[in-house]
């Protein structure tokens, strides 16, 4: 009895982000055992390339999140601005120019909703619930004009290295996933703004009394976010040769909570941090990776991928029960 | 001299007679058929309900049908349920209320508009399906015989991958909504052909979710697995871009076989031109549109019952290679797309 109590105790260190890294290296460990080539170099490269766009929405949804906040337009954003910019690109206008475009139309878009929540103090739920109704839309109506799949011109030039090829064996979408990283984890970790959007995540009242400049602050960490869904965008379609609009029906914008939840970040703001991201995906790559060399059926994958989040909610709850402290208002 | 004057008399009056007749039917054509032709089209209703206006086939048949219903004093309305099967649904049963003489549709998966489909015909309108059949048999359904389609794809890969080859006899399939008629029918007939041929090894079955980005995933997970892969069918053209991104970037482009057909856009003899699909089995979407019209056609000029004929209007296939593409021999989903604006 006194030795359970005691490997519980141990147990209590646990917080999500480990019960999901444990889960992670549990899967790989099966994984490696029962499939064939799943260790290969090769694989593992195409596995982490997998979810490398998938990383990178995670990376702006954190900056949003940790400022207690939520993107829903992210998906949207990224599609139609990129998906502009290739249309662009097709009518003859160069590539910089067309790109610049499509930055800034993403920019523009994410600053709307920045300012609808910090000065109309609409809720994020709500903002970019409709800003993501409200770009796909316009964007379906007014900018892409053709077929809802803009395919990648011939005369990409450099861009598409972004998405194709690699460096030092390395697939560059995985390089710019690791490049978005870097700058989130310096931006978040070592300047003032990025100290500043951990205060106002943890409590937006005692920030405000303190002194930071919290409105600003809030439309910065939208804008960033349009920024980052802008390249994901770039090599999503620089790798599928295609934006494909249509994802904005999708549930891909779940998935990208789901990789920010999963790797532990508190969806009531201020707690968590890149590696947290990092592990949700890195869980969420070994797991489609798994069962598409196992050959299942996405509906199955789907089923698999809800359970595996489930059980890691559940484990968290269980091994750290809400208290005053946790269970703060504003938790959606 | 008599005789003249006679013949001169009877030439004026013939003259006469004629002049007279022209004049009675000027607005009216020597062509007795025409007239009740253009009675029973003028003033009737067609509403389009495609999964969506946002693809190139639906934007093909659509401009079609509206340009020609629009030169037969035809009411055309379209819809864009945009890929949501609910919405579809919806839109159905308001259509259904609404009354239109005709609705062309194209069904998402087999069953989600089946029954609806069945009330229209019931409710008097004649419906038309485009592509994708469903569970239930209506006035005609236009689109590509898909399980012999699917039969031609795999024996084209047995040629390529089979047992007189000197390959790993690996082939991968991609689907698309596995319940959508264009991937049910068509994996129906590859399987029946690659039964026969036993030696073809099928690694991998699996939904895209007619997604491009899905596909490309899929497919490069499926290579790292088998870099012995000898053949890649994708069930259709618009996802099949990204497949054969995945077979560009794993160097294997000229290797792999691969098949995948579609409606034959701008898309699709780009991509045969710089090698990434090696054959195109092509349908001809315009072709669709003017088969849809010719069903409409003989639907209200016949005046039968809706649902009274029920013809399968199987689209020509053509096969195509690099060597087939030529300026102008695909078309453009952007000169449809404008029409259905």
């Amino acid at each position: 009895m006194g030795n359970l109590i005691k490997s519980l105790g141990a147990v209590r260190y646990l917080n999500q982000e480990k019960i999901v890294f444990l889960l992670t290296v549990m899967l790989f460990a099966v994984f490696s055992l029962i499939l064939p080539n799943f260790l290969a170099a090769n694989n593992i490269l195409s596995l982490i390339r997998s979810v490398a766009v998938l990383g990178i929405l995670g990376l702006g949804m954190l900056i949003v999140v940790l400022g207690r906040g939520i993107d829903l337009s992210l998906v949207a954003n990224m599609a139609i601005s990129v998906a502009w910019s290739l249309q662009l690109v097709s009518g003859g206008m160069s590539v910089a120019s067309a790109m610049t475009v499509g930055l800034l139309f993403a920019l523009g878009m994410s600053l709307i909703t920045g300012l609808l929540i910090a000065y109309a103090e609409i809720p994020s739920l709500f903002a970019t619930l409709a800003m993501a109704t409200f770009v796909y839309g316009f964007g379906r109506a007014h900018l892409i004009t053709g077929t809802d799949v803009v395919y990648l011109p011939s005369d990409i030039g450099w861009i598409i290295h972004l998405g194709q090829g690699t460096l030092l064996g390395i697939p560059t979408p995985i390089l710019v996933a690791g490049a978005v990283a870097l700058i989130a984890y310096l931006f978040l970790r070592f300047t003032k703004p990025g100290r500043f959007i951990y205060a106002i995540g943890d409590n937006f009242v005692t920030a405000r009394t303190g002194g930071m400049p919290v409105r600003p602050m809030l439309v910065v960490q939208y804008v960033i976010a349009g920024g980052i869904a802008f390249i994901a965008g770039i090599v999503t379609a620089t790798s599928a040769q295609a934006m494909n609009t249509r994802v904005v029906n999708s549930n891909m914008i779940y998935d990208v909570i789901l990789v920010v939840v999963l790797g532990g970040v508190g969806l009531s703001g201020g707690r968590g941090n890149v590696r947290n991201v990092i592990v949700g995906t890195l869980l969420i790559g070994v797991l489609m990776n798994g069962m598409t060399i196992m050959d299942l059926q996405y509906t199955v994958q789907n089923v698999v991928k809800s359970l595996i989040l489930l059980v890691a909610i559940v484990a968290d709850s269980i091994l750290n029960p809400r208290d005053e402290q946790t269970g703060q208002q504003g938790d959606i | 001299m008599k005789k003249l004057t006679q013949l001169a008399v009877t030439a004026a009056a013939l003259a006469a007679l004629t002049v007279g007749s022209v004049a009675t039917r000027a607005d009216e054509s020597t062509d007795a058929f025409r007239g009740p032709a253009l009675a029973s089209l003028k003033g009737k209703t067609i509403a389009y309900l495609p999964i969506s206006l946002g693809f190139d086939l639906a934007q093909a048949w659509g401009g079609v049908v509206k340009t020609e219903a629009q030169r037969y004093g035809i009411n055309f309305k379209a819809q864009d349920p945009n890929w949501v099967t609910s919405a579809m649904a919806q839109g159905m049963t308001s259509l259904i209320a609404e009354h239109p003489d005709v609705i062309v549709t194209q069904n998402p998966d087999v069953q989600s508009l089946a029954r609806l489909l069945k009330q229209a015909n019931a409710a008097g309108i004649a419906v038309i399906q485009m592509n994708m059949q469903g569970a239930v048999q209506t006035d005609a359904y236009v689109g590509p015989d898909f399980v012999a389609l699917g039969e031609q794809a795999a024996k084209m890969m047995v040629a390529k991958c089979g047992k007189d080859t000197q390959t790993s006899h690996k082939v991968s399939l991609v689907e698309g909504v596995p319940t959508g008629g264009v991937s049910f029918y068509q994996i129906e007939g590859i399987k029946k052909v690659f039964a026969e041929n036993p030696e073809i090894k099928v690694v991998s079955s699996q939904a895209a979710d007619w997604d491009a980005s899905k596909a490309r995933a899929i497919t490069e997970t499926v290579i790292q697995q088998n870099p012995d892969l000898c053949g890649v069918i994708d069930v259709w053209d618009g996802q099949a871009v990204g497949t054969g991104a995945a077979i560009k970037q794993a160097g294997k482009q000229g290797q792999v076989y691969f098949v995948t057909s579609g409606g034959g856009a701008q898309a699709s003899c780009d991509r045969l031109a710089d090698g990434t699909f090696s054959t195109f089995i092509n349908y001809d979407a315009p072709g669709m549109g003017r088969d849809a019209w010719t069903a409409i056609m003989t639907y209200l000029q016949n005046k039968q019952k809706a649902g009274a004929i029920k013809t399968q209007i199987y689209s020509p296939l053509r096969v195509m290679t690099k060597a087939d593409v030529k300026a102008g021999t695909c078309w453009d989903p952007e000169q449809y797309a404008k029409l259905l604006r």
